[in-house]
C-alpha cells in the first residue's frame, strides 16, 4: 500500500490537479448554498475563491474537508474520493479554518505537537517539522510562550505552520486574513504565495478582500452558490471588459446582492 | 494509516485535555468543590436523618458520609461526561473540534478518543477527591483504590457517551443548565447515589424501579462495589451495555449529513 500510494502520489503531483471538484450541489433544510459548482486546482498555483459573505465560501470548505457529506457531486483531493477515500484524501489536506482553532491556555509548541501527533507523526519528525515550519515564519523563539499572549498576527502564522507540518499538497484557508492589521495581512499572504512559487504547494485561498489577490493567482468567483466565472486574473478582466478585479467583481455580482 | 498512528493520536487528544484541565485551575478547583461540599455538609447534616441497614458491600454499619462517597465519585464522572461532551459539541470547542475532524482518522475514532480523553479527566478529578476525603476518615480497604480504576474507566465511558448522545439529537440542551435540570439532577436523585434501593422501595414502588433501571444508579453500584474490592457483576454488564449503547447511538449521530454539525451549520 505504501509503495503504492507514493507512486499515485507522484503521478497526482505530475499531472498537477490537487483538487477537483464536479458538479458539486448543496443545501440546506431545501435552500440552495451551492448549485453545480466545478472547478480545480493545480499544485504550484493559487486559486482565490472571491465571493461576498454568504456566497458558499464556508459551505463549499466544509465539503471539501468533509464536515458535512456532499450529497451532489463529487470531490477528490490529489486523486482520492472525499467520500469514499476520506483518510487518504484528508492526508493531503492542510486548513486554516476562518476562526481560531488554537488552545489558548497552551504553548505553540503544545499546541503543533497536538496537530502531528494527530497525524500519526513521531515525537522526532514532528520537532524537526515544527522547526522548520515555524523558523518559516520566524516564530521559533516564541514557541514557549503560551497561545494567548499572541497578537492576532501571530496566531495566524502558528495556525499556517500547524496547517503545513504533516506536508500536505492542498492548503485552503478560508479568510484567514480577516481581522488583521495591514502589515500581518501582507506578511501571510506573502509568506503563502512564496509556498507556492516555491514549494509547489496548492492553495485555495478564500477572501472578499480584493487586495490580496496577486497577478498570477487565479480567480474562481462565487456568487449566490454558483461560478460566476473562473480563470486567470486576465482572463476575468478580459471577459468582464474591466480594468480592475474590483470592477469585475461588481459587474459580475451586480444587482442581485440582498 | 497504521496502529501507530492511531495509537499517537490518541495520546495527543488524551495528552492535550489533561494539560488543557491542569492549566485551567478554576475548572479544577470548581470541580473539586462540588463533591466536596456534598460531603462535608450535606452528608454531614444528613447523617442523622437516615438511619442505614447493612447491605453489602458493607460489612458493618456505615456513617452516611461512607455510604455517599461513591455515589459523589459517580457525580464527578456524571458532571464530566456531561460537561466535556457537551463542550465538544458546542461553545468555542467547535473550532478545535474541526481540527480534529479533517484529520485522517475514522470519525468514530476521534470520538472514542475524545470520549477517552474526558474520562482521563474525570478519573483524576475523583483521586484528588478520595485523597481528600481520606484526609476527613473515609478509607476504603487498599486494593479498593486501585480496582476502583477499571470501573471508574467503564463509568466514565458510559456517561460520556451520553453525554454524546445527546448533545448529537437534541437541540434544546444546547445550555448547560439545561442538561442539569432535565439530565444530571434525575439522574442524580433517581439513583442509589444518596440512598440506597430498599430505601426507596419503602416511599415508592414506581421510584424503586426507575432507580434500579437507572444506568447512573447501576454505575453508582459498580463503583461501590470495586472500591471495597467487589465485583458486582450484574451492575458491570449493565454499566456495559449502556456504553455500547449509547456509543452506537452517538456516533451513528455524528453522521455528518444528518447529524449535530449540519444542524449546527456553517453557512
Amino acid at each position: 500500500m505504501g509503495n503504492n500510494f507514493k507512486t499515485m502520489k507522484a503521478k497526482n503531483i505530475t499531472e498537477g490537479v490537487s483538487l477537483e471538484v464536479e458538479g458539486v450541489s448543496f443545501s440546506y433544510n431545501g435552500k440552495k448554498a451551492l448549485n453545480n459548482v466545478n472547478f480545480s486546482v493545480n499544485s504550484a498555483e493559487c486559486t482565490i475563491l472571491l465571493g461576498l459573505n454568504g456566497a458558499g465560501k464556508s459551505t463549499l470548505f466544509s465539503l471539501i474537508t468533509r464536515l458535512y457529506d456532499s450529497p451532489v457531486g463529487k470531490i477528490k483531493l490529489c486523486g482520492f474520493d472525499v467520500k469514499r477515500q476520506t483518510q487518504q484524501a484528508l492526508s493531503k489536506l492542510g486548513v486554516v479554518f476562518q476562526q481560531t482553532t488554537l488552545d489558548l491556555d497552551l504553548t505553540v509548541m503544545q499546541n503543533l505537537r497536538y496537530h502531528a501527533a494527530l497525524h500519526g507523526m513521531s515525537r522526532k519528525q514532528a520537532n524537526l517539522s515544527i522547526q522548520q515550519e515555524l523558523e518559516r515564519l520566524s516564530m521559533y523563539d516564541r514557541r514557549l510562550e503560551t497561545v494567548r499572549q499572541l497578537n492576532g498576527g501571530h496566531k495566524r502564522r502558528v495556525e499556517i505552520a500547524r496547517a503545513l507540518l504533516h506536508k500536505p499538497s492542498l492548503l485552503l484557508l478560508d479568510e484567514p486574513t480577516v481581522g488583521l492589521d495591514v502589515s500581518s495581512r501582507q506578511s501571510i499572504v506573502e509568506h503563502v504565495h512564496q509556498l507556492v512559487s516555491e514549494h509547489g504547494l496548492a492553495v485555495l485561498w478564500a477572501t472578499h478582500l480584493i487586495d490580496e489577490i496577486y497577478p498570477d493567482d487565479r480567480l474562481i468567483i462565487l456568487h449566490k452558490g454558483q461560478i460566476k466565472l473562473k480563470g486567470s486574473v486576465d482572463n476575468v478582466l478580459n471577459q468582464t471588459t474591466t480594468t480592475s478585479i474590483n470592477d469585475a467583481f461588481k459587474v459580475l455580482t451586480q444587482g442581485e446582492n440582498g | 494509516m497504521n496502529i501507530l498512528h492511531y495509537w499517537r493520536a490518541m495520546w495527543g487528544i488524551v495528552g492535550r485535555e489533561l494539560w488543557r484541565f491542569v492549566k485551567q485551575r478554576e475548572r479544577f478547583i470548581s470541580a473539586l468543590v462540588r463533591p466536596l461540599v456534598w460531603l462535608f455538609i450535606f452528608a454531614a447534616g444528613f447523617r442523622a436523618a437516615l438511619g442505614l441497614a447493612i447491605t453489602p458491600p458493607y460489612e458493618t454499619y456505615i456513617l452516611y458520609e461512607v455510604y455517599i462517597t461513591p455515589g459523589l465519585m459517580g457525580m464527578i464522572q456524571l458532571f464530566n461526561g456531561m460537561q466535556s461532551s457537551l463542550s465538544m459539541v458546542y461553545d468555542r470547542e467547535m473550532g478545535s473540534m474541526r481540527i480534529l475532524m479533517v484529520c485522517p482518522l475514522p470519525r468514530w475514532f476521534l470520538l472514542f478518543s475524545k470520549l477517552i480523553a474526558g474520562v482521563a479527566v474525570s478519573i483524576l478529578q475523583v483521586y484528588v477527591f478520595l485523597g481528600i476525603a481520606w484526609l476527613y476518615g473515609i478509607e476504603g480497604p487498599w486494593q479498593g483504590y486501585l480496582l476502583v480504576l477499571p470501573a471508574l474507566m467503564l463509568v466514565g465511558a458510559m456517561l460520556g457517551a451520553l453525554g454524546l448522545l445527546l448533545s448529537s439529537f437534541i437541540k434544546q440542551l444546547e445550555n448547560f443548565a439545561g442538561v442539569m435540570n432535565f439530565v444530571i439532577f434525575p439522574m442524580f436523585f433517581m439513583s442509589t447515589a444518596l440512598y440506597p434501593l430498599w430505601k426507596m422501595k419503602e416511599s415508592s414502588e414506581w421510584l424503586y424501579y426507575l432507580a434500579f433501571f437507572n444506568p447512573f444508579s447501576q454505575a453508582v453500584e459498580l463503583i461501590r462495589f470495586a472500591f471495597y474490592a467487589q465485583f458486582n457483576s450484574f451492575s458491570f454488564i449493565y454499566t456495559l451495555v449502556a456504553f455500547i449503547v449509547f456509543m452506537i447511538i452517538a456516533v451513528l449521530g455524528y453522521n455528518p449529513s444528518k447529524g449535530m454539525m449540519m444542524k449546527k451549520g456553517g453557512r
